[in-house]
């Protein structure tokens, strides 16, 4: 094919911007995690530090995924299957966890469950009641919901293109013949937004694993409440040349789930170009 | 029924049901907390927020944040776009990874692109060795600071963008080709203004999540008040750390009312040039 050009320089410029700030940075993350050789890649990966913090992360990850993909279904439904006031005003609220600094969404816990925080007499007063000694910010429960807070929009923003594209006409013409509400969803609309749905819970899952600022301001102990990205920092803050090796080896692992879930993302854009196609 | 079917709503059930748990879920895990913040911050005395407006590191950091970000923005906005048209417009080898590889900052966990970007461009890191021979500190300065801001902003701008480009119709630009139009000024005349709302939109989008990375930014930053590299939320995460909840409280409001005014702003400007369009 023959080019001209402008054609060639805006190619170039494109590829030397992707690779510079995209591709290179991702490489070295790798090539400094493996400086030390494979033994301390494999040692750092297993420390008692580490393996907490994985535990953390995951409990975290898995109760955001569950809890931001109930609500991210219920409310596209509630905004593309039905006619209301209000219907934008809805729509930005959900998206505000997207434009706010996440140390914002961490002072926002601090602010309600922190001492002075309004909600902390009603959790002593339900501590006293059932005799438990729950804490929320600085502890588990504070991770847990600063990650739902940070990754909350994700799932109802994947799905709302697709849901909105195919329009209602199934799901109104078998509401029609009699069909109740969640067999319309599970035989209709659940099958129209299932590469949608998947990818929004992966991507989902990627920024609960590697959320930061937000979980930051809630967690304070290291081997206790700290999450992967919190101990990648304390490694790395340290200042030593072998912990900042382990930083590099531990943002390895999450430097190949950011890799599987841009994977996942084309091969999901390679299948619905081809079912267009077809 | 009938009056149902010609409204064209509400034939397909769960409207109360969904409605109503979306809401609450958005309430409790967003809305309240966020509330908590304001409600706060509202009930500080005036001698606070003469306080924060007062402390010359604080009046910094908010300057070092929106100049950053700004700057971060209109540098993605050039980019982006190039980056749109050749993904829109272009066939060429290695398109597919180009176009997957955007979405890399939205998938790479901040801290682990911070720590990387940070030692990338050091004095004795890949990229910054090259610029520490001129004698030019990248990392450490506002120099690095942009970068990684550029880093995080790169996919709004260019997902804002490609959409609103394939959907382009050719016609006007073939018409002004055969009128004997030069490239540029079919460009600039014709194919600019036809982007320009997306381009604010994902102006606006980068800027505002600029304002408030965390992340990505603490390392690369070097968070020194005397060189001004410190950002807004380095300096809430600081005063939080010193169990300063009045000063956090006060800079948080700050910075959310930047955000808002923002995002209202371009959507503003973007409903005035629909407007004129029709």
């Amino acid at each position: 094919m023959k080019r001209n050009k402008t054609e060639m320089a805006l190619i170039a410029v494109s590829m030397v911007f992707i690779v510079v700030m995209l591709i290179i940075p991702l490489i070295s993350v790798i090539v400094n995690s493996l400086r030390e050789g494979l033994s301390f890649y494999a040692a750092a990966l297993t420390t008692d530090y580490v393996i907490s913090a994985l535990q953390i992360t995951l409990l975290a990850a898995v109760i955001a995924l569950a809890v931001n993909t109930f609500f991210g279904l219920l409310a596209a439904w509630t905004v593309t299957k039905f006619e209301f006031r209000g219907k934008h005003i809805l729509t930005t609220l959900i998206d505000i966890p997207f434009s706010i600094s996440p140390v914002i969404a961490g002072l926002a816990f601090i602010m309600t469950f922190g001492r002075m925080g309004w909600a902390s007499e009603y959790v002593t007063a339900l501590n006293s009641i059932l005799g438990t000694d729950l804490q929320i910010v600085f502890a588990v429960p504070g991770v847990v919901l600063a990650t739902i807070f940070v990754t909350f929009p994700f799932v109802f923003r994947e799905i709302i293109p697709v849901l909105n594209a195919r329009g209602n006409d199934e799901e109104e013409a078998a509401a029609l013949m009699g069909a109740g509400g969640l067999t319309i969803f599970f035989r209709i609309t659940l099958p129209q937004i299932r590469w949608a749905l998947l990818y929004g819970v992966i991507l989902c899952t990627a920024r609960a694993l590697g959320e930061f600022g937000a979980v930051s301001a809630l967690s304070k102990a290291r081997g206790a409440t700290f999450t992967l990205p919190l101990e990648i920092d304390a490694l790395y803050m340290s200042g030593q040349s072998d912990s900042i090796t382990a930083a590099f080896a531990v943002s390895s692992l999450l430097v190949l789930l950011a890799v599987g879930v841009l994977l996942l993302r084309s091969f999901i854009e390679y299948k619905s170009e081809r079912k267009r196609a077809l | 029924m009938i009056k149902q079917l010609l409204k064209g709503n509400h034939v397909i059930p769960g409207f109360g049901l969904t409605m109503g748990i979306s809401v609450t879920m958005l309430s409790c895990f967003v809305l309240i907390p966020l509330a908590s913040v304001l409600v706060y911050s509202l009930h500080l005395p005036a001698s606070e927020y003469v306080r924060m407006i007062s402390n010359d590191g604080v009046r910094n950091a908010f300057m070092t944040s929106i100049s950053c970000s700004f700057l971060a923005a209109v540098i993605n906005c050039v980019f982006g776009t190039i980056l749109a048209w050749v993904l829109v417009r272009y066939q060429f080898t290695g398109k597919r990874l180009l176009n997957g590889v955007i979405e890399l900052p939205f998938a790479l966990p901040t801290a682990v692109a911070g720590i990387t970007l940070s030692k990338l461009y050091s004095d004795t890191g890949l990229i910054g060795s090259v610029f520490a021979q001129w004698g030019i500190s990248l990392a450490y300065t506002k120099i690095g600071l942009t970068i990684a801001l550029v880093f995080v902003g790169i996919p709004f701008v260019v997902r804002s963008i490609q959409p609103v480009l394939e959907k382009l119709d050719p016609a006007y630009e073939e018409a002004g080709n055969m009128l004997g139009a030069a490239k540029t000024a079919i460009f600039f005349r014709i194919i600019l203004p036809e982007l320009r709302p997306a381009i604010l939109t994902g102006f606006g989008l980068a800027f505002a999540r600029g304002l408030g990375e965390y992340g990505s930014v603490i390392y690369i930053a070097g968070n020194s008040a005397k060189n001004h590299t410190q950002v807004v939320s380095y300096v809430i995460m600081q005063k939080l750390n010193y169990v300063d909840y009045a000063g956090a409280a006060s800079i948080a409001l700050g910075l959310l009312v930047i955000a808002f005014v923002t995002l209202f702003t371009i959507n503003m400007i973007q409903i005035h040039q629909a407007r004129r369009a029709s």
